[in-house]
């Protein structure tokens, strides 16, 4: 076996084992509203923390400003509440015009 | 698996999901050309970036761990980052564990499926048979279409061109955004927790590996106090 398809196989039973706490867990550990509630929280804040660093780095530094710009239009769609393809569609499309002219 | 759950949703809903997913799987379609694409155009053999996005199945880690391989990192660092990455979906794992189900088939094959995309769908949505039907829907295309666009970008090699010309980078951040901004709306201390949460990663994202500035955003949950009272998602 070669070592590429270890390295393959050791990330992908450790993901698969990360993805399956919660399924395993869920029905044989009660877990009180609290606890559910700050799960919830989490995953939203997790969430959020991928938006923001997706949208502003890239390898550890800054993206550029064509990205954020991107985001930040579809992100003020989103806060006013335009159907969901429009959000998608006005961000890629913004930062592609930006790039088009130039801007990174 | 799926169909006595989905029933009771009118078949709009249904067609709204498909729609709004739709965009999500192009997108994801078109990011995995590309990751089949630049794997073999570092020199991998096709079989490595298919298998892959079969068995790992989560794009971030498996553009660092290839990332990694390509700049002579070695296997051990490549799956070491790439685990570090995908830490975060133990949480998510733990988020969505009643959305995906209760049967034992749909539990090992719903894990397969939890990713960023799928947690922040499902989790959107007001009630719970519809946060199933937007996990199994969202989830399954999405399988399905990042794993025949690594295929597609590995065979096609390197005649895709710069993919970072059609802006996608901008696309799923702006999917998120979109997706939490319901939870974000609503709830004070989720919104305070989330805001604090963001600042730690973008704070320490120069400093640590990928995948750390993520999870320390968990930190934020600090200043959630007593809560909204609910569920916020």
């Amino acid at each position: 076996m070669s070592a590429t398809v270890a390295m393959i196989l050791t990330l992908a039973v450790g993901t698969y084992a990360f993805r399956l706490a919660g399924p395993l867990l869920h029905g044989r550990v009660e877990l009180s509203p609290r606890v559910q509630e700050l799960l919830s929280a989490g995953a939203i804040v997790l969430l959020v923390a991928l938006l923001a660093t997706g949208a502003l780095t890239e390898d550890g530094g800054f993206a550029g400003w064509a990205r954020p710009a991107g985001v930040l239009v579809g992100g003020v769609l989103a806060w006013r509440r335009a159907p969901f393809p429009v959000v998608v569609l006005a961000a890629a499309g913004a930062t592609a015009v930006l790039r088009a002219m130039g801007v990174a | 698996m799926m169909a006595p759950l989905m029933a009771p949703l009118r078949t709009p809903l249904i067609a709204a999901l498909v729609r709004d997913s739709a965009l999500v799987w192009l997108a994801s379609g078109v990011v995995g050309v590309s990751f089949g694409a630049i794997s073999v155009a570092g020199g991998l053999p096709v079989w490595v970036p298919v298998l892959m996005s079969l068995v790992v199945y989560a794009g971030s880690a498996q553009f660092s761990a290839v990332g990694v391989l390509l700049a002579g990192g070695g296997p051990f660092a490549a799956a070491a980052t790439g685990l570090l990455l995908n830490t975060r979906t133990a949480a998510f794992s733990l988020a969505v564990a009643d959305v995906i189900g209760q049967g034992r088939l749909a539990r090992f094959l719903g894990a397969h499926l939890v990713t960023d995309e799928t947690v922040a769908f499902a989790l959107a949505q007001p009630d719970p048979a519809r946060r199933r039907a937007a996990f199994w829907i969202s989830g399954l295309g999405l399988f399905a279409v990042w794993n025949l666009g690594v295929l597609a970008g590995g065979l096609a090699g390197g005649a895709l061109g710069d993919t970072g010309a059609y802006g996608l980078d901008a696309a799923f951040p702006a999917v998120l955004a979109a997706l939490v901004l319901p939870a974000l709306r609503e709830g004070p201390a989720v919104r305070r927790s989330a805001l604090l949460g963001a600042g730690l990663a973008l704070a320490v994202t120069p400093a640590v590996p990928a995948g750390v500035p993520v999870l320390l955003a968990l930190a934020g949950l600090a200043v959630y106090g007593r809560g909204d009272g609910r569920r916020t998602a």
